[in-house]
């Protein structure tokens, strides 16, 4: 989440823009990808979402507000990861059958939210392992 | 498809992902407030979009759809806030921004695909 801070100087606004934008690129690559290897689209997006949804829940729990994390998450997850597709993906399911789309949305939404969970736990514990290497 | 076309999306995937930073910073610091109100409206016009998009420019899906609003739209980052909002007890913004957000996206898909229609 946007930290509600003392404004970004614009410098440092523009840097982050940039290394989002170096990062998109990577991650809409690997998810366009993802697309080419899983021949159902709506598939390849919900495993790309459920992915790129625990990936930055450890990047998360591990980094702090930093280039680094507007580089890997704002950048490659945000851009590994859709929610235009998602949501036309879902419409267009409706109409063939609204029992799988709703599957589709459930799915997504449920699984999307544990897999943030599990992320951010993950990332905690991993915090928690480095600490107690460097203490001990 | 030829690889200039891939490189093509992905880098227009890379710029959507850069508008979407600054949407994010420009949005939280005129609304001022914790929940993240850039996201929720990036996506839900990314949705609508996308609709129009794959309605009208069907040609134009690959690299402007999938590629430029791909980016630009985001799913992991809704999953996180949702579950830290959760967290930090904000239980009616947590669930706003899951649901609320999920309806909205999939009004303004149909809405975007309805206008192409």
């Amino acid at each position: 989440m946007t930290q509600v801070t003392a404004p970004l100087p614009p410098r440092t606004a523009l840097r982050r823009a940039a290394l989002a934008g170096f990062g998109g690129m990577i991650g809409t690559a690997a998810r366009l990808g993802l697309g080419m290897l899983i021949p159902d689209a709506a598939i390849a997006v919900l495993i790309a979402n459920l992915a790129g949804a625990l990936i930055l829940g450890i990047l998360t729990a591990r980094l702090p507000a930093s280039d680094l994390r507007v580089f890997l998450g704002t950048g490659v997850l945000g851009g590994f990861t859709t929610y235009s597709a998602f949501a036309v993906d879902a419409v267009q399911l409706w109409g063939a059958s609204a029992l799988l789309s709703f599957g589709y949305l459930a799915g997504s939404l449920i699984g999307g939210l544990l897999a943030a969970i599990i992320g951010l736990h993950l990332g905690a514990a991993l915090g928690r392992a480095a600490h107690a290497r460097r203490a001990s | 498809m030829s690889p200039l076309i891939f490189l093509l999306a992905a880098a227009c995937g890379g710029l959507g992902a850069a508008v979407r930073y600054l949407v994010d910073v420009g949005v939280a610091r005129v609304a001022g407030t914790r929940f993240p109100w850039g996201v929720m409206a990036i996506n839900i016009t990314g949705s609508f979009l996308l609709g129009v998009v794959i309605g009208m420019l069907p040609d134009a899906a690959f690299i402007v759809g999938a590629g430029f609003l791909g980016g630009y739209t985001t799913f992991s980052t809704a999953m996180v806030d949702t579950v830290s909002l959760w967290r930090d007890g904000e239980r009616r913004a947590s669930v706003f921004n899951a649901v609320g957000m999920l309806v909205l996206a999939l009004a303004a898909a149909a809405a975007g695909l309805a206008l192409a229609s």
